[in-house]
């Protein structure tokens, strides 16, 4: 029991303030057990805190530790409470930052709480005084956690069996103006769009009931769109229904009106919380739903380097509170996202195993111990021009949302959703035959075009268009720009 | 109406090179190849009807497409598909899945509507074709 050298002497204990080093929150010698959570932080000391004790408080903060000795420690088996802060490396390139791995024993943590393991984790010690910053890079769950999370209600491969669509990214839009629309208005945008080709619509994150449009009203209407573009096209489409509402017991209103509207998915957004969103996800498997989630709100926390939360943990808590789709960049669109960062989140969402792999972001092995999968999704100012660089980029299990990109269309919305279906269709046959699309990508599409009109116009419309912006949130082993 | 389940049937119809190719593809992958056919292409259907088992042990795509020729003079007035089966494990389960035949006309579906208390439908989705039985549904229906 316990370390037997400095921490059981009374010296230890006696009353008055330690380093955190002292009081054994760095153990440069700790070999982590396959069971513990292993968190990597990026710190910035304040001038004058060196790294190893800045890590050390930073394990303290986020397990037992408070900033003076306490004797009631004493009465606990505090040694294997510690986190423990065991390796402190300098980043690359950013001579005040230092990467600290801290360990923490499973006993800390409840099993399945999302709630819980960020209570700890990120919970008072991201204010705390001697770090002028810290960011929560990357984590690892061990197995025995992982095991205690049921995960995505649905994953990816039974979402593909249910909805009947194979081989190829599936296809969405956000109904556009977001806001405004009355009910009847709204579904006529989701009837076209999804009958020109599109298996999916979304409301969009700020669409919950308000005066414009009350909720039912969206969820009639949009159910009548869904089940004529159904009928005219003879392929099972759906709507994401938003149930995002300000207590659960409307969340959950809404959530039976959709399943007993015959809906095969509904939608919650990140800003509802963690606890929300593992109970959104209970009702989801109990109720055969797809989730998707929206992760609304999390560019306040995820996008500057030295400050927060990386979208990859973010993806991993995703992933074990158990969502089925969820928002994770896009690379070439207009929101934030580096080609290598973005990869490591799809890797993290969609892999059975993720080896590490520094250059995409991802510190640990992981193994997500036959967890279901979670579909990507790629939404914000992409357009059927970039569907060989998201192809390439993203591969097949992502729904790519073109919202402007399919209402926008000059000859109306179905035509636009005919235009990206067919780009996306013509994209994968070349691909399967062996075409370098990368290279040979606008050639393909311009030949599809010529028997599409409607992709013709696309192509006239948007095919210049980028967002070529240097991305904020890079990875630090390989400094890239975001490709065109 | 053409109905547009599957990977490529936004494209004009497939080839027997294009076909062959990605069948090919499939096979390039581990997967194993399987032909299915149907008179009742409702959204719904899961189970159309299996043209043989899939083929486990066939390696190259020539030796496949003896099997989609054999299915399509057999059943020219069917819907037949071509699946790509991945018994990975985390997949296990159809990775690919195309149309390579159709009828030569296609009713498309009716949908009807059951007016429920609050405004609710219930929706009901039949094919006009799935009036006939099974094998006299579309063309001449000459083979069952």
């Amino acid at each position: 029991m316990g370390n037997q050298e400095t921490q059981q002497s009374s010296e230890r204990y006696r009353a008055g303030v330690l380093k955190y080093s002292q009081m054994g929150y760095w153990q440069p010698d700790y070999e982590p057990a396959e069971t513990d959570v292993i968190a990597l932080f990026r710190i910035s000391p304040q001038e004058g805190v060196d790294p190893e004790e800045a890590a050390a408080a930073v394990a303290g903060e986020s397990s037992t530790a408070t900033w003076t000795v306490v004797w009631t420690d004493r009465l606990t088996a505090c040694d294997r409470y510690r986190a423990k802060a065991y390796r402190v490396d300098p980043v690359p390139g950013a001579p005040d930052q230092y990467f600290a791995y801290i360990a923490y024993d499973l006993d800390l943590f409840e099993g399945g709480s999302i709630a819980n393991l960020t209570a700890s984790i990120i919970g008072n010690v991201f204010g705390f005084k001697p770090l002028k910053a810290l960011r929560l890079e990357d984590m690892r769950i061990p197995v025995a956690y992982v095991k205690t999370f049921d995960g995505p209600p649905t994953g990816i491969v039974v979402e593909r069996e249910r909805l009947d669509k194979f081989g190829r990214p599936l296809l969405g839009a956000t109904v556009k103006p977001k806001l405004g629309l009355s009910g009847k208005n709204y579904g006529r945008v989701v009837y076209e769009a999804l009958r020109g080709g599109l298996d999916f619509t979304k409301d969009d994150e700020n669409i919950n009931s308000q005066p414009f449009m009350h909720w039912r009203e969206r969820f009639l209407y949009c159910m009548e769109a869904v089940n004529r573009a159904q009928a005219v096209s003879g392929e099972v489409k759906g709507h994401y229904l938003n149930v995002t509402a300000a207590t659960m017991e409307d969340m959950y209103e809404r959530a039976e009106f959709a399943r007993e509207l015959g809906s095969v998915i509904i939608m919650i957004d990140l800003v509802i919380g963690y606890t929300a969103i593992q109970s959104m996800a209970k009702w989801a498997r109990r109720n055969d739903m797809i989730l998707h989630l929206h992760r609304a709100g999390h560019s306040t926390y995820t996008r500057q380097k030295n400050h927060g939360v990386s979208f990859r943990v973010i993806s991993k808590w995703m992933r074990l509170a158990g969502v089925d789709h969820i928002h994770a960049g896009t690379v070439v669109g207009k929101l934030e996202g580096d080609p290598n960062s973005v990869q490591g989140f799809y890797n993290v969402l969609r892999e059975d195993h993720n080896p590490v792999d520094l250059q995409r972001g991802l510190f640990f092995e992981q193994d997500w111990a036959g967890l279901n999968k979670v579909m990507p999704v790629a939404s914000g100012g992409i357009h059927a021009g970039q569907m060989h660089q998201l192809l390439h980029y993203l591969g097949e299990d992502v729904v790519l949302q073109f919202g402007g990109g399919t209402i926008g269309h000059p000859m109306g919305i179905a035509a636009g959703a005919t235009a990206n279906r067919v780009a996306l269709e013509a994209m994968v046959l070349a691909r399967n035959e062996g075409r370098d699309i990368w290279n040979e990508g606008p050639d393909i599409l311009k030949a599809a075009a010529k028997q599409c009109r409607p992709l013709e116009a696309a192509l006239d419309t948007w095919g210049e268009i980028t967002f070529d912006y240097t991305s904020t949130d890079t990875p630090d082993f390989v400094p890239t720009a975001t490709a065109s | 109406m053409r109905i547009t389940q599957g990977t490529f049937s936004y494209l004009p119809d497939l080839s027997r090179e294009q076909i062959a190719a990605q069948i090919n593809y499939c096979l390039e992958q581990g997967w194993a190849v399987s032909i299915e056919y149907t008179d009742d292409p409702h959204p719904r259907n899961t189970y159309w009807e299996m043209f043989g088992m899939p083929m486990f042990d066939i390696q190259d795509a020539a030796g496949v497409m003896v099997e989609v020729d054999r299915a399509l003079s057999e059943f020219p007035e069917y819907y037949i598909k071509v699946n790509a089966f991945d018994s990975t494990h985390g997949w296990e389960t159809v990775r690919l899945s195309f149309i390579i035949n159709r009828p030569g006309e296609e009713p498309g579906f009716r949908l009807d509507r059951l007016e429920a208390e609050g405004r609710t439908i219930r929706y009901s989705t039949h094919t006009y074709a799935g009036q006939n039985p099974a094998g006299a549904r579309y063309g001449r229906g000459e083979t069952a």
